[in-house]
């Protein structure tokens, strides 16, 4: 049997995204900012994709720049707010230890260029505290960026409360909702977002596409010198089947929602508890306040790129937080940062489900990962040392 | 990263794993914290590796080149043995991926390792420049 269980590092297009696609290959395949027909057609496509996704956002159309994807947006939106702070001498940054690397190494490089970067603390629960983000606020922030949920292990972060605090204090707030977009409700006017990132990828749309919302009112400077496309911000013509594809995907995974996430919380959560029973496992983040599709684990004694070999072996893929899949010796900075031990750390596996996703394959995970977990303990000196309790 | 087949059956199905009760010598490198541990049991008698074992905690590289080192000394004279280079390793896996290359490193020293707990256990002097570390982890336990 095969079994994806690795869609928060990417999905398959879904049918919807790529009938809606396939048009602009062929027909609609205009340059947008042509004159003539064929590309008044494309940019008819892209303003109807726009217009789309700005009403699924509850933004407006001329708050959404396309972009690459999410770590283009997210670079985009630390530049953003670091311009329009420069010009109130304001240089500080809030942000959280567990934000993906499009952040965390966009802030390294903002520290080196002058700014102060403040990163919370995101507990042994996976969930950044509104209380310290209050107190991390200073007179001088520039932005709070944190992520709506985590890519690794799943933990959604109070995105709401923290955009209600960041909109009385006068701090422009941005998160990475990369891999919350499409599975649980986002409403940027009602959750006072100011910036958002989004990959058209995470939700059963092509990669190559993604956005930053950026709420009117804020300037942006621009991002990519060239043509006036983004008005004018991101220079280089529109990627349009992906724009659309991702239209599509995303119309498609908020229609389905509250469906899709019944189901898939529920396969889940069944993961989750038959995982568990492993002795000296455990998952990882905050049980309850999670994504629908992720639960991430550790296994004492074992290091997680053996286990996702010997899972691909038998069909499955999914992934780790570890070292190896990387190639740096570090393990996931995310385990670290919920208070792991490094040789806990090393032994992580993160299982991702979609709404594609069946029973029988959750059964099939459940009856075949025990056996793999004792089989690389079996020849583990760690393991060995633990079951001797040393 | 993409391993050759002959990394991949080293992993999947790896020879001479597992302790030796009675050992003659037994050699542990690396850390937990750093992702890799192996531990190496020896056999020895009439000055030739008789049996070998092994167990490591790491990734799939790490048990590969274990198991392919055991393979390599099995047989051969306690000297034989101690000449065993992470590049001989790597070459019978016909190559390991560039961030790899410390397990093949660490394999040679749990072999070195192994081999100077059995010279120190019967009193024998370890020859001249018997190399234990290279410091590849900077944080194990032969410091």
């Amino acid at each position: 049997m095969n079994v994806y269980a690795d869609n928060a590092a990417t999905t398959v297009v879904s049918q919807t995204a790529l009938q809606a696609m396939l048009p602009c290959f062929t027909e609609q395949y205009g340059n947008p900012s042509s004159v003539h027909e064929t590309g008044r057609k494309a940019a008819q496509a892209l303003d109807a994709a726009r217009a789309r996704i700005a009403e699924l956002l509850r933004a407006e159309a001329k708050e959404i720049y396309f972009t690459s994807g999410g770590t283009e947006a997210d670079n985009w939106a630390v530049q953003i707010a670091l311009a329009s702070g420069a010009k109130k001498n304001k240089r500080h940054i809030v942000s959280t230890a567990f934000e993906h690397h499009a952040i965390l190494h966009t802030l390294k490089k903002a520290e080196k260029n002058g700014a102060e970067v403040t990163l919370l603390d995101v507990h042994t629960d996976g969930l950044a505290r509104v209380e310290e983000v209050a107190a991390a606020i200073r007179e001088d922030t520039a932005l709070v960026t944190v992520m709506y949920a985590n890519n690794e292990i799943g933990t959604l972060q109070p995105i709401a409360e923290i955009g209600k605090l960041c909109r009385e204090k006068g701090v422009p707030f941005h998160t990475d909702a990369v891999q919350a977009m499409g599975h649980v409700p986002v409403d940027v006017a009602a959750q006072n977002i100011d910036m958002l990132s989004l990959t058209a990828h995470k939700f059963h749309g092509p990669k190559g596409a993604g956005l930053l919302y950026c709420r009117g009112g804020i300037p942006v400077p621009v991002f990519m010198e060239g043509g006036a496309q983004e008005r004018g911000k991101r220079g280089g013509t529109e990627n349009v089947p992906a724009i659309v594809g991702m239209a599509a995907a995303l119309e498609e995974a908020c229609r389905n929602m509250d469906e899709d996430n019944l189901r898939v919380s529920r396969l889940r959560d069944k993961l989750i508890d038959a995982v568990s029973s492993i002795p000296l496992s455990r998952l990882n983040g905050d049980r309850r306040r999670r994504l629908p599709g992720i639960a991430n684990f550790v296994f004492e004694g074992i290091e997680g790129e053996g286990l996702l070999l010997l899972l691909d072996m038998a069909g499955i893929s999914a992934s780790s937080g570890s070292a190896c899949t990387s190639g740096s010796l570090d393990p996931s900075h995310v385990l670290l940062a919920i208070g792991l031990p490094h040789e806990v750390a090393h032994g992580s596996l993160r299982l991702s489900l979609s709404a594609l996703n069946t029973e029988e394959e959750v059964d099939y995970i459940i009856k075949t990962l025990p056996p793999i977990v004792e089989r690389l303990r079996g020849m583990s000196p760690v393991w060995e040392r633990i079951k001797k309790g040393a | 990263m993409a391993y050759s087949s002959a990394v991949m059956d080293h992993f999947a199905n790896p020879r001479n794993v597992g302790k030796i009760d009675d050992a003659d010598g037994i050699g542990e490198v690396g850390n937990a914290k750093c992702g890799d541990i192996m531990k190496i049991y020896l056999k020895i008698d009439d000055n030739k590796i008789q049996d070998v074992k092994f167990n490591t905690f790491g990734c799939g590289a790490a048990i590969a080149t274990s198991s392919m080192a055991t393979e390599l000394i099995k047989g051969k004279t306690v000297e034989d043995a101690l000449s065993l280079t992470n590049k001989a390793v790597i070459e019978a896996l016909d190559g390991l991926p560039p961030q790899k290359i410390h397990c093949s490193v660490l394999a040679e020293e749990a072999v070195k390792a192994a081999i100077v707990d059995y010279y120190q256990k019967n009193g024998l002097e370890a020859p001249e420049g018997v190399k234990q570390c290279t410091s590849c982890c900077g944080d194990c336990t032969m410091h």
